[in-house]
Parts: C-alpha cells; sequence; structure tokens
C-alpha cells in the first residue's frame, strides 16, 4: 500500500469533497490536494469525470472514482485495516448506507432553495424543508454520540460537510439551526473536536461569501 | 411464517430488482402486492420516510430502496455473489446505478411525459444517457461480465419496463440501429432463467404506466 499515488480533485466549500477528505484523513492517507476553480473546470477534471463533470474525484493510480458516497466506500473497501468507517453488520450497514442517501435526495436540494433564492416565499419554503430534514436525521441520530453509535462512520462523514454551509442557510433563510435543532448542533460540536474533521471543513463564514458573490453573478441580488 | 417478506407491486421494476437478487439467491420470500393508492399500514411502518416500494422485511426487520435492498441481500446471502469482489469494480458498478436511477429511468419518463418540440429534446437527451450504457456493455455478454450481476439487475428495466414506457409515450428510445450493444443486452437479459421466470405481462405494465401517466397529468391540471 506505500506506493499508492491519491490525488483529490476539490473545490474547497463543497460539501460532497468534505466527505473524501475526511475518509482520507481517517484513515491515514497521504494524497495530493488540487483545487478545481470553479466555474473553470480544469482538463483533468473533465478527463476523470465526462459523465458529470463534477467534483470531487478521487484519482487512485491513474484511475477516477467519483461520487463522494461511493468514494467513501472505496476508501473504506481498499483500506480495510484501519479506522472502519461502514459497520460490519449487514442490517447496519443498510441503515448507514439508507440514511446517506436520504441525505443525498434530500438535503442538497432543500438547501439551494435556501441559498439561491428568488423571494421571500422561496427561502421560506427551503427552510422548511431544511427542519423537516433535519428532524429526521435528528429522530436517527436519538441518544448516540455519532449516527454509527460509539464510533464517527459512514452517515457522520455523509452529512458534517453540510456544516459548512449552515450559516450562509441560516443568514439566507433567517433562522437558527442551534435555536430548532439543538441535538443536531451538539453532534456538528462533538464531529468538529475531531482532528479529520476540523481540518477538512472550510470556514462557513467564507462559504457564505462565496453565496453572495455567485447571487450576484446570476441577477438574483 | 416466511422469514424474508417483500411488500411490492408485480408490475414496479425496482420491485423486479428485488425479486430477480431473491431468486439468483436462491432465497425463499413472501411477496406482499401493495395498492399504491391504498397504501397498506404495514407499508407506512416499515417505510415511514418515504412509504415506498419495494420495503424488504427481513426477521421483521426492514431495507428500503431498491439498490440499498440489493447490496443488503448481497452481504446476507454470499452465494452466487451480485456484486464484484474488486473495491474498482464494486465502485464503477456503483457509479452506473447511480447514474442509471438519477440520470437514465428520469430521461426516460421525461421522454414518456413530454409533448411536441419537448418531447423531440427529451428523447435525444433520454438517448445521450443511453449512450453511455452503450459504450458501458460493449463487447461484454452482461455487465456483470459472464454472469449476470448487480448492475444488470438495475439497467434490467430497460427490457420489457422501457418497451412499455415506448408504448405509453408514443416514441421509440432504444432503437437497435443506435444501440446494438444494448439491445442484443436485453435479449441475453431476458433468457436468463430467474428473469424470465418471474417478468411480469408487458400489458400489466402498459397499464401501470398509463395510469401513473394519468395521476401525474391530472396532479399538473389541478395545480394550474
Amino acid at each position: 500500500m506505500g506506493n499508492d499515488e491519491l490525488i483529490l480533485l476539490n473545490f474547497w466549500p463543497s460539501m460532497f469533497g468534505s466527505r473524501v477528505k475526511i475518509a482520507l484523513e481517517e484513515k491515514g492517507l497521504d494524497y495530493e490536494y488540487r483545487e478545481e476553480e470553479l466555474p473553470n473546470k480544469s482538463p483533468l477534471l473533465l478527463r476523470m469525470n465526462p459523465v458529470h463533470k463534477k467534483v470531487p474525484v478521487l484519482i487512485h493510480n491513474g484511475k477516477p472514482i467519483c461520487e463522494s458516497n461511493i468514494i467513501v466506500q472505496y476508501i473504506d473497501e481498499v483500506w480495510n485495516d484501519k479506522a472502519p468507517l461502514l459497520p460490519s453488520d449487514p442490517y447496519e450497514k443498510a441503515q448507514a448506507r439508507f440514511c446517506a442517501d436520504y441525505i443525498d435526495k434530500k438535503l442538497y436540494e432543500a438547501g439551494k432553495k435556501i441559498t439561491w433564492y428568488k423571494n421571500k416565499e422561496g427561502a421560506e419554503e427551503g427552510k422548511k424543508e431544511v427542519l423537516e430534514i433535519f428532524k429526521v436525521l435528528e429522530g436517527a441520530l436519538g441518544d448516540k454520540p455519532y449516527f454509527g453509535g460509539e464510533n464517527f462512520g459512514y452517515v457522520d462523514i455523509s452529512l458534517i460537510g453540510f456544516y459548512m454551509w449552515f450559516h450562509a442557510y441560516e443568514t439566507c433563510g433567517n433562522f437558527s439551526i442551534e435555536v430548532e435543532c439543538p441535538k443536531l448542533m451538539a453532534w456538528v460540536k462533538r464531529c468538529l473536536e475531531r482532528k479529520t474533521v476540523a481540518k477538512s471543513l472550510g470556514d462557513p463564514k467564507i462559504v457564505y461569501e462565496i453565496v453572495l458573490k455567485f447571487r450576484k453573478s446570476w441577477g438574483l441580488d | 411464517m416466511s422469514e424474508v417478506k417483500l411488500l411490492g407491486t408485480q408490475s414496479s421494476f425496482p420491485c423486479a430488482r428485488i425479486i430477480w437478487a431473491l431468486k439468483l439467491k436462491e432465497v425463499e420470500y413472501e411477496f406482499i402486492e401493495e395498492d399504491l393508492f391504498n397504501k397498506s399500514p404495514l407499508l407506512l411502518k416499515m417505510n415511514p420516510v418515504y412509504k415506498k416500494v419495494p420495503v424488504l422485511i427481513h426477521i421483521d426487520k426492514p431495507v428500503v430502496e431498491s439498490l440499498v435492498i440489493l447490496e443488503y441481500i448481497d452481504e446476507t446471502w454470499k452465494h452466487n455473489p451480485l456484486l464484484p469482489e474488486d473495491p474498482y469494480e464494486r465502485a464503477t458498478a456503483r457509479f452506473w446505478a447511480k447514474f442509471v436511477d438519477e440520470k437514465c429511468v428520469l430521461s426516460a419518463w421525461e421522454a414518456v411525459k413530454s409533448e411536441g418540440e419537448n418531447k423531440k429534446k427529451a428523447i435525444e437527451t433520454a438517448q445521450e444517457m443511453f449512450e453511455h450504457l452503450e459504450k458501458q456493455i460493449a463487447g461484454k455478454k452482461y455487465f456483470g461480465g459472464e454472469k449476470i450481476g448487480y448492475l444488470d439487475l438495475v439497467i434490467g428495466w430497460t427490457s420489457l419496463w422501457l418497451n412499455a414506457m415506448e408504448e405509453v409515450g408514443g416514441m421509440k428510445l432504444l432503437v437497435p440501429e443506435k444501440f446494438p450493444s444494448l439491445s442484443e443486452w436485453t435479449q441475453n437479459f431476458i433468457r436468463v432463467p430467474a428473469i424470465q421466470d418471474s417478468l411480469p405481462p408487458l400489458e400489466n405494465v402498459v397499464n401501470y404506466f398509463q395510469v401513473g401517466l394519468n395521476y401525474l397529468r391530472s396532479l399538473s391540471a389541478n395545480k394550474s
């Protein structure tokens, strides 16, 4: 395993890219990080992900793996000698996959309704949806320290990257996630205590500035 | 009392994926037909988040979402593996499965629903998605190689179900001249005994999609 070449193509505000960063850090792997200057996509990105042309892409010894949750599972299966990210029990694994899939299907789209709102009603609709999703996730978390139980794992990795966007959601949607979902914020703080997470997430305030920049360039403000 | 129950509908292709997987694994199961316009308390209890089929119930514990169920089946009953062993090949199979569900199915359905100039564009878009699958199957008997596997089950809807969509939508998507390898694959796929034995009648699936389309059209008519 010593001669593995790992390159991660990413755009740092991406909540999906942060999943891969965290997984690589959890496994203690050396990798080269390459920032994509979106919206300008590098020839390498277009070559490595011709179908979707999106980040993140992990390139392992020249071969690309795309789609963040698929990349995280790949990392877990290849470097299976330490820090397991998914449970070993098939039923618990299925629950973890379901949860991560739910986050993928629901949270990103709902969040977009808030940050890229065209009017107050649109932002309000997005905020309602995001809060509903957070309630479902708080239910899944229950009284456990992490979604996986005692150990930080796949579902935690799937969700924590969205923390970078919380300040943007709150400011655009005019609400406080701490007030509405205290259990979720307690989980966020627990995750941020992990070095692997802290070093993989960017500043939520700068994410908000980027949101404002994009909103202006798209004529939304 | 069956250890394995499947809540589903006969004409749904996500449910068919699970039936095929259970048959390939030689797992006995009880099939419980759901009326999607009148969902059972069991379905609502077992899948409160989405309230959809298929739901696999294994020793009273539910697993939902067809791709999640397929992996659960593969990991619980380890003989006749569905997913490749190599992690890179597994990641590739998962990538294409996600692509099929997020892009192919939706674009095919869009082509069914659309009319006029929009329909022409929707057909083009759907066929662009099929181009990717054509490239993936070229030179191979099955997506899984010599034997059918996970990705074949996921793409299996392009056999009978796509025919039904084409009939309801009044168009042809999987044109053999454009997609010779994929067309040939659909023929190989439906000849596999486990698949052949569990295909629903075409007219039932046509009816299923027609009902679905009428329902969607009535929803949008009520909105406007």
